[in-house]
């Protein structure tokens, strides 16, 4: 081998065209070193994906090459990406469920025997497991796995392919902070190996903590290509974004008033009839936000349907105020000043109708929607014009079908939708989970100020970083029960709050831990 | 260098799209079945013309479309309205049966006086056809059986229960061994427009139940509530509308109307109870294709129940005029949902030829962006 600096990947003016006429990627140029962690930051939409696509061969470039290992190559497809040395670790995992993940390294691997393969896959996998840290039983069932285990599987899956470039699509979506950790000394451990990743993400917190270099996509172009540590955050996300923001809310130090919501005691059985919920107690007080934090499948669910009247608990109380509200109808809820606002957005839409309908579909029994059996349409209209005007909802047309809206304008329906009736409490999901920086800053500033004006705010995330920023308590949901709090102090959440909650989340209590009940 | 067909999705068809594009399927349905005729020996240009006449070329022929245009429309409008809420009615076929059975009770064995005989008979057929409808709507409510599934069923047991009683109790005595009954009395027959076989009655009342059916959907809270279960359920259940009453509704209302049409099939045409498939020549099924190209607006069924009702007429006459076994005309309403159904995609997707380089990927097309 040559120097040591040397690009392994070099993308030369690849451009990208979606039919009808979509620039996904606009002559993107930028070389990867080998043996580094290469992070490509960009929103959703940036390009990030595409790109990464075409070097995987799932996309072919309608413009520019792929030079790879001084070479200029075509990749025709994922298989002669594999040939190439090229694995990738797509964002929803390629897994069969009900194989083993022996059985899911080796498909379509032509080099097992075809009598008792299970032996020599075990060992192939055992020796790949320990090299790199990838801790995982082969003959378990995948479906047994946590998100972090699935891939590591399918990191294993690309190395034993040989991969010397691995591709991570958004990675750490789906992690705990501790399988974060994890993840980045594998990373690490192949770094030292000579092998090179592909880091795609649009967290930037993230990119300080592995990236030797940090390349920013937006809207299909490459702003800039910058070494680790000669930008900091605030930097990063300008040139994501392509306009200063403000990175910190205005988060204002309120007292919380009396308690609006009360949970007692509450069991709530998940879809396949187990208690997803199990015995959870907690209040949100007036002007409170409260943070349920968590990894995604701990009960979280369970207990914002339970909330919403969706899903009747098994066991418990749920007060509103001073009315018991249990196993109420969600419509019922809703009157008696409880706002849910789904973390799946086709909970809360009809995509196939317009703006205007969605915006009053949560009202239209009432005054002054309704005329004895008729729909008062002049009224739907305007109504639809002032929503789309509060919460500048693009495009403003009223008669728009909403699946033709973005994830971010998406949410801003749905958030008229439940703030029209002026509730007291407001539970939410995910509210930001897909939309891009400026959506989740316009959502995050209306919780502030909702706040502000009494509200009460039950946020319940799988993102700690916005669970930290917005919440003054935080409660940890691990398998169904809150395994701590953690109130905000009055200089802000340390490095040390966020290591414990972390470390909740993964099942661990932490050593400064509340228990509650 | 070679070509290449390139698909992308379009946002929303437009309606003179949606007109062309169904426009062309028929035509292209016409010239595929003159491959037919050419098989059977059979100028094409003759069975075009022999076609067109029967379907418009007197007024005689178009009397004959009109008529079958009506019970076509009414059930369609009906059907508009179910699809509009996903609930699959594919039961109006026993529904129109049922229909005719209570107007047939009401004509030849109730003790009414005769002025009163006509509207019984059209207020107890519907409440037969839509009580059918909600056993179905009740099945799925309360059982969580698939309507698809007992509206079909139910059917066979509209079609057996009329076989039963022309057979059974309800055979005529003055009709020497055939398999109807005696024919109503004159008071229980329909009017009909001038010399043809066109019930004035019935011909009014499709665009009356089009106009309704339109503007139930378009205007009244029901309509609203209906659209929303139809279209996303678990956003109307979110909103609190009672998805298991909209079902029952729509149940009721869309069999009804196909009773409806079962009376004024029996009291405006055949004035008697008869043979399953001679009152309905299958315009219980017909029906849920010409919903289904309307697009589920019962303002569009008016047209496309004419369509319908035209390509019956002239496969009639087509029939008659060459003396071809009648399965032939399964194949030619074949051909025409055939290309009806397939320019589906051409609505939903803009095709067009390019020029692409050698070594493309065929699937790359259909992925979408990030």
């Amino acid at each position: 081998m040559s120097c040591e600096r040397q690009e392994i990947v070099v993308f030369r003016d690849i451009t990208k065209i979606f039919p009808p006429g979509i620039l996904a990627n606009d002559r993107v140029s930028f070389g990867v070193e080998r043996g580094t962690v290469h992070v490509l930051l960009g929103e959703n939409g940036a390009g990030k994906t595409t790109l990464m696509n075409i070097l995987y061969g799932i996309h072919q470039p309608d413009g520019g090459a792929i030079v790879l290992r001084g070479k200029e190559v075509r990749i025709p497809s994922p298989r002669v990406a594999i040939e190439l040395g090229i694995g990738m670790v797509h964002q929803h995992f390629r897994l069969i469920p009900n194989h083993t993940v022996w059985e899911n390294v080796v498909l379509g691997f032509p080099r097992v025997p075809h009598l008792f393969p299970a032996l020599r896959a075990r060992q192939m996998i055992r020796n790949l497991s320990r090299e790199y840290g990838l801790d995982v039983d082969p003959d378990a069932r995948v479906w047994q796995l946590s998100a972090g285990e699935q891939q590591r599987v399918e990191i294993l899956k690309a190395l034993l392919r040989k991969a010397e470039i691995l591709i991570l699509d958004e990675p750490t979506s789906v992690l705990t902070p501790k399988d974060v950790e994890r993840l980045f000394l594998v990373l690490q451990r192949m770094k030292e190996e000579g092998k090179t990743s592909l880091f795609v993400t649009h967290k930037f917190s993230e990119v300080g903590e592995i990236g030797d270099r940090i390349t920013v996509l937006r809207k299909g172009r490459v702003v800039g290509t910058v070494p680790r540590g000669e930008a900091d955050f605030e930097t990063l996300a300008a040139m994501m974004v392509g306009e200063k923001i403000a990175l910190s809310l205005p988060k204002k130090a309120l007292s919380p008033g009396c308690p609006l919501l009360r949970v007692e005691d509450l069991w709530v059985l998940d879809d396949r009839g187990f208690p997803g919920v199990r015995g959870v107690s907690f209040e949100v007080r007036e002007g409170e936000i409260v943070g349920i934090a968590g990894v995604v499948g701990n009960g979280q669910r369970e207990l914002t349907e339970a909330l919403a009247g969706l899903r009747p608990p098994s066991r418990g109380r749920i007060l509103l105020g001073e009315v018991d509200v249990t196993a109420w109808s969600p419509q019922k809820v809703r009157e008696a000043g409880l706002a849910y606002v789904p973390e799946d957005r086709r909970m809360a839409l009809v995509g196939d109708m317009t703006l205007a309908e969605n915006l009053f579909l949560r009202d239209y029994r009432k005054a002054p929607f309704r005329r004895g059996i008729l729909v008062d349409w002049n009224k739907v209209r305007e109504h639809a014009e002032e929503m789309i005007a509060t919460y500048r909802i693009v495009p403003p047309v009223p008669q728009l079908p909403v699946r033709l809206l973005s994830g971010g304008n998406r949410q801003r329906v749905i958030l008229a939708q439940v703030l029209t009736s002026r509730p007291r409490v407001l539970v939410v999901s995910n509210p930001t989970a897909g939309l891009d920086i400026l959506a989740t800053d316009f959502i995050h500033r209306l919780f502030l100020s909702l706040q502000e004006e009494g509200v009460g705010i039950l946020l319940v995330s799988g993102d700690l970083d916005e669970i930290l920023a917005l919440s003054d308590r935080v409660l940890v949901l691990y398998r169904g029960t809150i395994l701590g709090e953690r109130k905000r102090p009055q200089s802000g959440w340390s490095e040390e709050d966020r290591r414990d909650i972390g470390m909740m989340m993964g099942g661990v209590p932490g050593e400064r831990l509340v228990m509650v009940r | 260098m070679r070509l290449r067909l390139q698909v992308t999705r379009r946002l929303e068809p437009s309606a003179s799209m949606v007109f062309f594009v169904s426009a062309l399927s028929l035509l292209l349905a016409f010239l595929v079945s003159g491959l037919l005729f050419v098989f059977l020996g059979i100028s094409p240009l003759e069975a075009y013309r022999v076609f067109w006449q029967g379907a418009f070329g007197s007024l005689y022929a178009l009397s004959e479309t009109v008529k079958r245009m009506i019970p076509l429309a009414i059930i369609g409008a009906g059907l508009a309205v179910s699809f509009q809420a996903s609930v699959w009615n594919i039961g109006a076929e026993g529904q129109m049966l049922i229909g005719a059975i209570v107007g047939t009770w009401v004509a030849l064995f109730s003790p009414l006086p005769p002025s009163l005989l006509l509207p019984v008979m059209f207020v107890l057929g519907f409440l037969g056809g839509a009580l059918w409808g909600t056993f179905a709507a009740w099945c799925r409510n309360r059982l969580a059986i698939n309507e698809i599934i007992t509206t079909l069923m139910l059917n066979y047991v509209a079609a057996n229960l009329v076989l039963y009683l022309i057979l059974g109790p309800w055979k005529g005595k003055t009709v020497r061994g055939f398999a109807y009954t005696d024919p109503f009395p004159q008071e229980a027959w329909l009017t009909t427009i001038g010399t043809t076989r066109v019930p004035l009655a019935t011909f009014l009342f499709a665009f009356l139940t089009a106009l309704f059916c339109y503007f139930l959907l378009a205007k009244t809270t029901f309509g609203f509530e209906l659209r929303v279960v139809g279209r996303g359920e678990k956003a109307a259940h979110l909103a609190g509308i009672p998805a298991k009453r909209v079902v029952a509704l729509v149940l009721f209302l869309s069999g009804g109307l196909a009773g409806i049409a079962g009376v004024g099939e029996v009291s405006g045409i055949h004035h008697m109870l008869r043979h399953p498939a001679h009152i309905s020549l299958g315009y219980g099924f017909t029906a849920i294709i010409v919903a289904w190209i309307a697009r589920a607006n019962p303002l569009g069924v008016l047209a496309s129940a004419f369509l319908f009702g035209a390509l019956m007429s002239g496969q009639d006459a087509l029939k008659v005029a060459f003396g071809i076994p009648f399965q032939v005309m399964y194949i030619l309403n074949g051909l025409v949902l055939f290309f009806l159904i397939a320019s589906e995609q051409l609505l939903y997707y803009r095709v067009t030829l390019r020029v692409a380089p050698w070594g493309e990927k065929e699937d790359e097309y259909d992925r979408v962006l990030d």
